[in-house]
């Protein structure tokens, strides 16, 4: 599919819109604080993620640490241990990986790769940040309220989440609800940005079957994201109002402490619904953009071009609207008609095969390749093996009589860690490294980054695979200790051990990292404007890092696909996007 | 800024009819939705996640009044008004809903006028639809009173199941809300045509960006969503 000749999709239309005037900052603040500007608001939401994130970071360390040295630690007792599990999934998953991936990564490339010269509405995508920047801020407001944060679980499933027997009673869970709220109205301010920039914002040239499939992904997980969090929305409000007007939502008639309780009447089944109407797709959420970053690292770092193009965008597309159907998959155990149950399970089964075909797509795009162990590529390579690894557990899990036993043990957190854990954030770093030099015009520090790779991706399996045989055990997850169990060997506290060792080791290689990306942004190696000899349009910016407005005066346009590596005859091993082919020798 | 691209319906490269068409947009290049330009197709996208806040509020509802154990107090006896010693049940309910579907028409007749550059009407039938807003929201928080007075809480009420209330002060809140801001953006969006903000091109002050009429049709959008909601309120709450 080398697209080289003007002839098949016609001329190059004429644009269709005239190009945009943008706003200019006059002042420091506006270039750089309340700053509209795509680039720098990807920054914001960059740093804000990662220093959320590093909370999250030292909250496992302190997991693992309990479980490892149980009764060791008199300043970690049930109650924070909780609230330490709640507060680290909760922010692992929504406040960094949600907000870098489309946030960050989304505000960065998708303007820049789709050749535009900002987001449509500027503005709004400003707010965007700070409305996420205050659900942050009032996230981490919970932890110095009386009684703490919430310690309902990441999942905040209700009963329990606003009785008295769970930490956080008091404000945890209110502010918990907050925030979540917060971050929802700042998401779509963005979210609606990046869907209308990528749809009616694209240059001369650029299709939709030319976007590359970093955009693909990016905006395809942008769409699930409004139509999912909704449903969460829903659920925190109408648990918000549960707990402070003492409706009945999700209540049902309860005695606690042996005193009836004004609830009554509600469904807590509900709210499991909402959840995971919203929870599963959020799987893919962070999984789509990580897709999408994947398949452009390998390309490149291959020098060939992605395997089977049409395919991988059908297989996002197709994943994103099954990724709506298979939500009950988290509550077999929750009790359900058995039919429901069926169906639910060859839902999920079924995303099995489009994801399968990214996945074969991508080894055939290795194949034969002319393969660079850069550290973006080593990040990507690490992706495939650990999502395929998380993937065939989830096929376990998928089924119900599977589930049912393993359901609520280590299994499942070994599981989900290795799926929506360790591989996105694998391709978070890849596509840091990647794109680092565009962003500063320095590179990261080479050996630093080997390291940071190595120790991460061994340390990643160092502490899981240990935990799925734990949980085969039946070693249960969210449990403070273990106790004396009489089915949990002895041999189970030694495993403990080596996994909060490993756990801590993983811990220091991401101090390294940060430490990495300080360094260089001062003392990196000079970049130049396209250092990895990509052909997509952020690498052929006029400056590095890309000015405002981005592309100068004229717009760039589109000739072709976004991976023209290795085609026969050209004069490089790689054809930029918006290079125009050379007329046929008459 | 982006004034042109904001609003310039743009040059549409001649298509096939139907959904050849649709597949020809879709595989060119600079735009999905020809004709569309960038403030319609983000609020038809807005729209689109927002329908999915309201059927998951009315889908919770619903799941509520199953789930309850107690019986639900009976809407047309409860949301009846005495007049003139009858008592007519929904009678209230009809004239708001009457009143909001008429806002529609009205906005639909300030869209029209405002493409026709005509200031005058555009801006006074704005502010009538605002008005019938107003009035939806009052007569809404009329009955709010009434309900409130005769003992309905969010947490319970006099004739059956909690979840009634619960329902009601939830659903109609967040509908009212959206009306109110309704309201509220029609105010100013009738004052900046009044005041020829759109055809001196003036620029907003928080983005600034040129104005354009077009926002009075974006508006326009978002006020016959709001009023299509309330339809499906009024179905499955009140004639439930
Ligand atoms: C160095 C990295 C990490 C370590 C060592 C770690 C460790 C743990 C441990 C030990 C638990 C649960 C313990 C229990 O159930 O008792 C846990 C829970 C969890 N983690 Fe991580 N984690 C890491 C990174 C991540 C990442 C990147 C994500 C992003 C998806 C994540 C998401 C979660 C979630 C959602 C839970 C469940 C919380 C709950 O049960 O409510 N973790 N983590
Ligand atoms: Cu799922």
């Amino acid at each position: 599919m080398v697209d080289t000749t003007i002839g098949a999709a016609g001329v190059i239309q004429p644009a269709e819109v005239k190009d945009v005037e943008l706003y200019h900052p006059k002042s420091w603040v506006t270039k750089y604080v309340f700053c509209q500007d795509a680039k720098v608001i990807a920054i914001q939401y960059a740093i804000t993620a990662l220093g959320i994130g590093l909370v999250a970071l030292v909250l496992s360390w302190l997991i693992r640490l309990q479980l490892a040295f149980p009764s060791s630690f008199s300043a970690i007792g049930p109650t924070d241990y909780l609230q330490f599990i709640t507060m680290h999934g909760m922010i692992m998953v929504i406040y960094l990986l949600t907000a870098l991936f489309l946030g960050g990564f989304g505000n960065y490339l998708i303007p820049l790769m789709v050749g535009a010269r900002d987001m449509v509405f500027p503005y709004v995508n400003m707010l965007s940040y700070w409305v996420y920047l205050l659900a942050v801020l009032v996230l981490v407001a919970s932890f110095f309220m009386p009684g703490g944060p919430t310690g309902a679980g990441w999942t905040l499933y209700p009963p329990q989440a606003i009785l008295s027997g769970t930490p956080g009673q008091d404000w945890g869970i209110i502010l918990m609800l907050a925030s979540l709220i917060l971050f929802i109205i700042g998401f779509t301010m963005g979210g609606l940005n990046y869907v209308v920039t990528v749809l009616q914002a694209r240059t001369r040239g650029m299709t939709m079957m030319r976007l590359p499939l970093t955009v693909w992904g990016i905006f395809m997980a942008t769409v699930l994201a409004l139509l999912a969090f909704p449903a969460l929305f829903v659920g925190c409000v109408m648990m918000l109002f549960d707990r402070i007007l003492g409706t009945s939502f999700f209540m049902p008639a309860i005695v606690e402490m042996g005193q009836h309780l004004k609830y009554g009447g509600g469904s807590p089944l509900l709210f499991q619904h909402l959840f995971w109407f919203f929870g599963h797709p959020e799987v893919y959420i962070v999984a789509l953009p990580a897709f999408g970053i994947v398949s452009d690292l390998i390309s490149t770092h291959a020098r060939k071009n992605i395997f089977g193009y049409r395919m991988m965008v059908w297989a996002i597309i197709v994943i994103g609207a099954l990724s709506f159907l298979v939500w009950a998959h988290h509550m077999y155990v929750s009790g359900m008609n058995p039919y429901f149950g069926f169906y639910f399970a060859t839902t999920t089964l079924v995303i099995a095969i489009p994801t399968a075909i990214k996945v074969y797509n991508w080894v055939l795009t290795l194949w034969r390749g002319d393969i660079h162990l850069t550290v973006p590529m080593l990040f990507a390579l690490s992706f495939i093996v650990t999502f395929v690894n998380g993937g065939l557990t989830g096929l376990f899990l998928g089924n119900p009589v599977v589930d049912v036993p393993l359901s609520d043990t280590m299994f499942v957190v070994a599981h989900f860690h290795m799926v929506m854990g360790m591989a996105p954030i694998f391709v978070i770093f890849g596509a840091i490294y990647h794109w680092y030099p565009k962003v500063t015009g320095r590179m990261m520090n080479e050996a630093l980054g080997q390291f940071h790779f190595w120790v991460s991706f061994l340390g990643a399996y160092a502490i899981y695979f240990p935990m799925h045989y734990l949980g085969l055990l039946g070693v249960p997850r969210r449990y403070f200790e273990m106790g004396d169990m009489a089915f949990i060997p002895q041999s189970a506290t030694t495993l403990n051990i080596f996994i909060t060792m490993a756990a801590l080791t993983v811990g220091f290689a991401q101090m390294v990292f940060l430490f990495n990306l300080i360094w260089s942004l001062f003392w990196g190696k000079p970049a130049g404007s396209n250092p990895w000899r990509a052909t997509t349009l952020e690498w052929q910016t006029p400056e590095t890092p890309p000015g405002h407005g981005n592309w100068g005066k004229e717009l760039p346009v589109v000739y072709r696909w976004a991976y023209d590596y290795s085609v026969p005859g050209a004069k490089e091993d790689f054809v930029p996007q918006n290079q125009p082919p050379t007329p046929r020798a008459a | 800024m982006a004034d042109a691209a904001l609003v310039d319906p743009g040059i549409a490269p001649a298509r096939p009819p139907g959904w050849r068409g649709i597949v020809t947009d879709w595989s060119s290049d600079q735009r999905a939705f020809k004709n569309v330009s960038w403030g319609k197709a983000m609020m038809w996208i807005f729209l689109l996640s927002d329908t999915f806040i309201f059927s998951c509020f009315l889908l919770s509802y619903m799941t509520v009044r199953m789930s309850t154990t107690v019986p639900w107090p009976n809407p047309s006896k409860v949301f009846a008004l005495h007049i003139g010693g009858v008592e007519i049940p929904l009678i209230l309910i009809a004239i708001m809903t009457f009143i909001l579907i008429s806002s529609s028409g009205t906005m639909a007749m300030a869209v029209n006028y405002g493409y026709r550059h005509d200031r005058v009407k555009s801006a006074v039938l704005m502010l009538v639809t605002a008005a019938f807003g107003a009035t939806f929201v009052g007569m809404q928080g009329f009955e709010w009173t009434k309900l409130i007075m005769e003992g309905v809480r969010p947490w319970g009420n006099p004739w059956g199941a909690d979840q009634f209330g619960s329902s009601f002060f939830m659903i109609t809140g967040f509908h009212g809300t959206h009306v109110t801001i309704g309201v509220i953006f029609l105010i100013i969006i009738s004052r900046k045509v009044l005041r020829g903000d759109f055809d001196r091109e003036a620029r907003g002050f928080f983005t600034s960006r040129k104005g354009h009429y077009e926002i009075v049709e974006i508006m326009g959008l978002y006020w016959h969503f709001v009023d299509l909601v309330w339809v499906f309120i009024f179905a499955l709450f009140y004639l439930w």
